[in-house]
This record gives C-alpha cells, structure tokens and sequence, in this order.
C-alpha cells in the first residue's frame, strides 16, 4: 500500500477512489485533525508549534508572504511521506486568495520536481470523462501495487 | 499524545437510490460504538478508528458505487465548525463538499462501468477562444447593446 499525495488534498473524489483501489490518501484532513486534537498543542486557533514556521521555511523564503508558508507548513508533513502523487487541475473549489493560488502553484511544482509516479488530470465534466478518470486513476493505482511487488 | 478518534464523512451520490436516514438506520443496526450524525448529505461517523472503519465498510455495501467516504479534522459539532455556534452561514469547507457532489453521480457511473469499452470516437477538446473571435464578439456586443 502506497501514501499517494492527492491535489486538491481535501478532495473527496480523490481521496475516495484512492482508498477505493488499495492505497493511502495523504489528505489536509488528517493533519488538521491532529493540529485541533493533540495534546500539548496550544488551544486552537493559536496552535501554532515553532516547528512550523520552520517547515513553511523550507518550501518559501522568508519575504514571501506568511501565508503561503503557513500553508506549506500544513502540507509539508504530506509531501514529505508521499510515495506518489495524483494532481487534479481545474478545481473550481481551490480557487481562493494569493495564498491559496501561490501555494497551489507551489506544491504542483516541489511535487514535479520530486522523484515519485505522479498522475495529472483534470476534473471531468460528464459521465465519459468520469469514466475515463476513474479509469486512470484505478489504472495509476493498480501499476503501484505491482511495482510494490517486484523484489527490488 | 494525539487523540485516537477519527471523523469520517460518507457522502451519497444524487444518483444514490440510498437516503441518509436509510443510512443512519443500518449504522444503528450495527451497533458499534461509533457516533453517528445524520446530515443532508450522508453522515458523519466519529469513534475509534477501527469501528469506524468497521461502520463504513458495512454501509458501503448498501450502494458501493454511490457512497463516498472521506476524512475530516473536526469532530462534529465542533463549536469551530458548527453553524449553531457561528450564527449561521454556510459550514467552511461546504462549497468544497457542494462542487465535488454535483460531479458523484458521474464519477458513480464510471465507477460502474469501468470495465466496458471506452468510445472509440476521440474526445472532444475544449479550445481556447482566439483572441480575434473575443474581440469580434465584445464589438457584435456592444453594437447590440447601443442599438438597444
């Protein structure tokens, strides 16, 4: 089973589908999960930990605006376990501010330039592109599972 | 230490003959002690995550191909999140929800039919408008629109 990086990494769809065909979503939930419910972890919504400035600080310069590294570092501990990555471009959803649009741009980038499979689609808008899309993803899963198998 | 609770959301398709309350009852059926919300678009089930997991795998059977299933952070009712304790206005992360449910029924049916054969005929691709035919029809517009 395979930590599979999905973009937009709240989606249900692909989080869904993931699970679906036998591998691990590394979804924003999960990590904002463990930001509001563990312990010693200051009261939400000052929750945040010295350590995250510096993970935001690994993605994006200090001058760049907070908001992008603040977000990097939500999303750091998922780039950094992901073995694979499915991006899905065209979401209307992960529309939002600067923040939101640079640090969009940002994770498509580090996860290109990181040396994992990596699938890219965009949202289907009928039933034939659905179709199509599950398929690569089932297809995109299925090649994962095998290369697990192969003995190095 | 992290709490070992986890939230699940499970989401019907519009194409789902399934209704959350229909839902709701098979999740009480099962009597694990996993809590259960019933919302307008499926549940939320809150417990240990191996009952959790356990409730989910029995509802899916319901309609495989029309539920969908996806983590959440805050526990329902979470005073950060509910809407009784914001005054109103839509949940954070409801349009999120709202967009990916009007695609389910699609992604349902592929789900179905993933194993049929795929039209031959090429898909159609969407092509940007050519900056000349944009400026034609901002002209034809404006025409119209002194001529009244």
């Amino acid at each position: 089973m395979a930590k599979i990086l999905i973009f937009p990494s709240n989606s249900l769809i692909l989080s869904d589908l993931v699970a679906r065909f036998g591998h691990e979503p590394l979804t924003l939930m999960r990590v904002i999960r463990r930001k509001i419910t563990e312990v010693g972890i200051d009261s939400p919504p000052i929750n945040v930990t010295p350590e995250d400035p510096k993970r935001g600080l690994k993605y994006a310069a200090v001058d760049v605006p907070s908001g992008v590294r603040g977000r990097m570092a939500l999303l750091d501990p998922l780039i950094e376990e992901a073995e694979a990555a499915i991006i899905v471009h065209e979401a209307d959803y992960s529309f939002g501010c600067m923040g939101c649009a640079r640090t969009n741009e940002l994770v498509k980038y580090i996860v290109r330039n990181k040396d994992i499979p990596r699938l890219e689609l965009t949202y289907p808008t009928n039933d034939d592109e659905a179709r199509e899309f599950v398929r690569k993803i089932r297809d995109f899963c299925e090649s994962l599972t095998h290369k697990a198998e192969v003995p190095a | 230490m992290v709490s070992d609770e986890i939230t699940k959301m499970v989401v019907l398709a519009d194409s789902s003959p399934i209704l959350p309350s229909e839902l709701a009852l098979r999740a009480y059926e099962l009597s694990t002690d996993a809590v259960v919300k019933e919302t307008c678009f499926g549940l939320i089930v809150t417990g240990s995550e191996s009952e959790v997991n356990e409730t989910i795998e029995e509802l899916r059977r319901l309609d495989p191909s029309g539920i969908f299933v996806k983590d959440r952070g805050f526990p329902p009712g979470d005073s950060r999140r509910c809407r009784a304790v914001r005054g109103g206005g839509p949940r954070p992360g409801f349009h999120q929800l709202e967009k990916e449910s009007a695609i389910l029924p699609s992604i349902s049916h592929g789900l179905e039919t993933i194993d049929e054969p795929l039209d031959a005929k090429e898909p159609k691709k969407r092509e940007k408008l050519k900056i000349d035919r944009f400026i034609e029809i901002i002209e034809e517009q404006s025409k119209e629109d002194v001529n009244g």
